[in-house]
This record gives C-alpha cells, structure tokens and sequence, in this order.
C-alpha cells in the first residue's frame, strides 16, 4: 500500500487542542468543558455514545460550528477563522457523507483533488479504496458501504495533515473495515494526526494511539489505550464510565 | 510549500463540476431548455394571438417572435438562476454538500461565486439555443441593444440567484420545492414572460419594479434596440440582488 506523505513534515506536536470547549444547542448541552487533543503521526480514537459530543467537537475542529467558549487550536489556528491553506491541511470524513448524489464516483475524487497544489493521485487513491469497481455509478446508486469508502476518499485526496473521521467504519463489511484500518495506520504512520470516532471498542483498541471517552458533552477519561483501561477491558472501562447516559 | 490550489483555479474547478452537473440532470435539462423551447415554439408558431391580448400587436411570426424570444429568455434565467438553483441548494443542504465543500480549500465564499459563474455559463449556453431558434423563428433584434440586453441578463442572475440563495439557504428541502416551482408559475405572468402592457395598469406600475417585471421589461426593451428604460431594469435588479443577498447572506444555513 502507498500512501503519499503530508505537505508538512510531521513532528511530534500537538496538531489539535481543545481547552475548555463549551457548546450549546437551546436547552442541550453539546460540549461541556471539554479539553482533549491529539499529536501528529498518531490515532486519536474518540468514543461516547450517541448524542455525546463527539460529532460536535469534530465540526467545531473544522470551523464547521463555532465554540460558545472555550480553545481550539488546529495545527496552531482557529479554525473557525481558517484560510484556505489552512483547510488544505485539515480534512473531515462527515458521519452524513456530504456527497453530491448525481455526483460519478472517481469523476467527483478527480473534482476534489483540482482544490489541492499536490494531491493524491486519484487513480491509485481509487485503487486502494477500491472505488474504481463501481466508478461510473452515481452516489444515489451506491450501497452505505461504498459511500464510507467514497467519503473517506474524498477526505484523503488532500493529504492532509490532520484528518477527522466520523465513524469512518459504521455499516462497513469486515474485509472494507480491514482495509479502512490499513489505510488509517498508514496515513498516520506517514505523520498525519488522525482523529476517528468509533462505537466499536476493537476498533478502538486495534488503531488508537490515543483514547478519548466522551459522555454527555464532557470528557471522562483520556489516554492510552492502557492507561484508560486500568488493567480491565476497553469495553467494560466504556460503560462504567458513560453508565447513566441516557442514549448509551 | 503551498498546499492549496490557486483561488481561480479552485472556483474555475468547482464552477465547470456545476455547469456539467446542470447540464447533466434531466429534470434541470427540461425546465431550463426544453420547456422555454417549447414555449417559445408555441408563442410564435401555434398561437401568436396570445401575445395580442391587452392591444399588443402580434399580428405575424416575426412580431410574435419580436415579444416572445425576450420573454423566453427571462424565462430561461429565472429557471436556471432561481429555480434550479434554490433546489440545488436546499438538497445540497440536505446531503450535507455545503458543509463537506466548506471544509475544503474552495470553502463557502468560493462556493458560491462558483455557482454564480456556473449559471451565468448555463444561462450563455440557454441564450445561444434558445436565440438561434428564435432567429430560426423569424426573431430580427437589434443589435445595437445587445450588450444593453447582456447587462439585463446578468444584473437579471444576480438577482434571482440572491432570491435562491434566500429560500435554498432556509427553508427544508420540500418547502423549496414546492414555493420554488409555485414562483415560477406566478413570475411567469408577472411581467417575465408576456410584457406589462398586457396586464391592467395599476398592476403594471408595481410589477415594474419586481424582479420578473424588471429582467422581461428589461429584455425586450434592450433587445428593441435599448433606452433608458431597460438601464432602469437593470438598476431594479441590481438593487434587488443587494437587498436579497445580503439578508441571504446572514439567513443561509449551510446544513439542513
């Protein structure tokens, strides 16, 4: 598998800061205080139930939503006021695909890579993802899984420095979880911070890095895998922690 | 090193991918082509007595074809530049387009000068069918009112593309459906497809100054050779195209 590597060279910094974060939706309380980060050339997997904040904190980190209060820092901007060189370097996988529907598959990864001075060349980011099998299918013809592999490389032509990915292998086969895995390892092993929600605890303890648990709009644990767990499971770590929330 | 694209080359990209996109859907297709086609073919082959109505004289093709082809043309932009693109906008709103295009270099100011630039490519190609068939019609405009007439059309885009960008950008995606067809069938007889000398008097002086009444008064004065009055259409519109734009402008939700 060849991935190309960002435009930036990857140090080992922190590429995504979240300090004190609140966010609010009328009576609903999105994010509560939530401090959080992730570094460069590693997997940061954040996860939470449904209605957590995890989606939230994703747009807010692409400028997509705007922190009520609170830091966030994105490869050192906010991200709410980015340029468009900054946007080069960050990418997101939506949850919803944003994709255009009438839209041919490669013709729209071709589309996308016009935006960028030195994107990844589209045929080989086809090829890997595999989207070349149903290349000239219009997105409203395509099944959820092939939409995700579309999304995703719509979020990776780029080569971005960082890159959000929300619930990048939900309704996935195991054999296309498999390969978005390979994929996200190798992105991030050529030194791009990579920040992924998941419900899937293996996921979570196959690619991260990094553990970030969310319930309720606040952070409740963080770090590695090990640390988070204490010796238990991953799993039984989750629902002690987010045990109450109304949508676990 | 650069890692975006240059801004020209990011809207020209994004401008060309809605042009094809335009030109590619059926549904779009039919209402910016095929029925101002048909329209037009109606008007001036089959029943120029319909455009006799209010003492305007249409007595032969050639005159049929002198008050139809402006208002066809109207007709064409406010399909293309309203129209369509309020229903774009709200699916696209829908599908979480904006938002995922909003995340990229090209960003939502880029965004929508793309979508401008694409209609005004869509609305040149409508012009160059749908003139040729007039023509073809027996349709003689003067030509010194072309470049009056070209200034009408794209104060004309700028104004209906505001008017989409204001009820694509708001309401759900079924609620722009309906309203955005419900207005073509009312602009049409508003001023934009037959002239408003047809209509009673009192309703005239205050489509004048709406923008159907403008863009179809607009045209077929330019396009009769120009005066002050098609320069006061083009005023109307640009005014309107402000007004609209910028309330659009902070009304517009980039996500359903």
């Amino acid at each position: 598998m060849s991935i190309p590597t960002p435009s930036t060279p990857p140090r080992p910094q922190r590429a995504v800061e979240f300090t004190e974060v609140c966010r609010t939706f009328g009576p609903v309380k999105a994010l509560q205080r939530a401090t959080w980060g992730a570094a460069t050339g590693e997997v940061t997997c954040v996860l939470g139930p449904n209605g957590a904040g995890k989606s939230t904190s994703m747009e807010i980190a692409v400028g997509l939503q705007r922190p009520d209060s609170g830091a966030v820092r994105v490869l050192g901007a906010d991200p709410w006021r980015s340029s468009a060189e900054h946007r080069s370097r960050v990418a997101m996988m939506l949850q919803d695909g944003g994709l255009p529907q009438s839209a041919k598959p490669v013709a729209l990864i071709r589309h996308l890579s016009r935006f960028y001075a030195h994107p990844w060349p589209v045929e080989d980011l086809c090829s890997l993802l595999g989207i070349d099998g149903f290349a000239s299918t219009a997105v409203r013809r395509l099944s959820g899984g092939q939409r995700k592999r579309l999304a995703l490389a719509a979020a990776l032509v780029g080569i971005p420095d960082v890159v959000f990915l929300d619930e990048p292998t939900a309704g996935l086969d195991p054999q296309a979880a498999r390969v978005t895995h390979e994929i996200v390892r190798g992105v991030a092993a050529r030194g791009t911070a990579v920040v992924l929600s998941t419900h899937t605890f293996s996921e979570a303890e196959r690619l991260a890095d990094h553990v970030v648990i969310v319930a309720r709009g606040q952070v409740v644990a963080q770090g590695t895998v090990e640390d988070v767990c204490s010796g238990g499971s991953l799993e039984d770590r989750y629902f002690a922690l987010t045990d109450g929330d109304a949508h676990a | 090193m650069r890692s975006a694209a240059p801004t020209s080359a990011r809207v020209q990209a994004q401008a060309s991918f809605e042009a094809r996109m335009l030109l590619s859907n059926g549904e779009q297709l039919l209402v910016s082509i095929i029925l101002p086609l048909v329209a037009l073919v109606a008007l001036v082959l089959l029943n120029p007595g319909a455009l006799s109505a209010g003492g305007l004289q249409a007595a032969t093709r050639a005159d049929a074809a002198r008050l139809a082809v402006p208002g066809i043309f109207a007709l064409a932009i406010v399909s293309t530049a309203f129209t369509g693109q309020a229903i774009v906008l709200a699916y696209e709103r829908r599908y979480g387009v904006l938002r995922l295009l909003g995340t990229t270099p090209l960003g939502r100011g880029g965004l929508l000068i793309a979508k401008g630039c694409a209609v005004v490519v869509v609305v040149a190609i409508q012009c160059v069918v749908l003139g040729a068939v007039g023509l073809a019609l027996g349709w003689r405009p003067e030509l010194t009112g072309i470049p009056m007439a070209v200034l009408v059309i794209l104060s004309g885009c700028a104004a209906f593309l505001a008017l989409a960008a204001l009820v694509g950008g708001v309401l759900r995606a079924e609620g722009v459906l309906a309203l955005a067809n419900l207005a073509w069938v009312l602009f049409l007889g508003s001023g934009l497809l037959f002239p408003l000398a047809a209509l009673p008097d009192a309703a005239a002086q205050v489509l004048r100054f709406t923008p159907p009444g403008a863009l179809g008064e607009g045209l077929r004065s330019a396009l009769a050779g120009g005066d002050a009055s098609s320069l006061l259409c083009v005023v109307i519109l640009l005014v309107w195209a402000a007004l609209v734009g910028a309330i659009a402008s902070r009304a517009l939700r980039w996500s359903d």
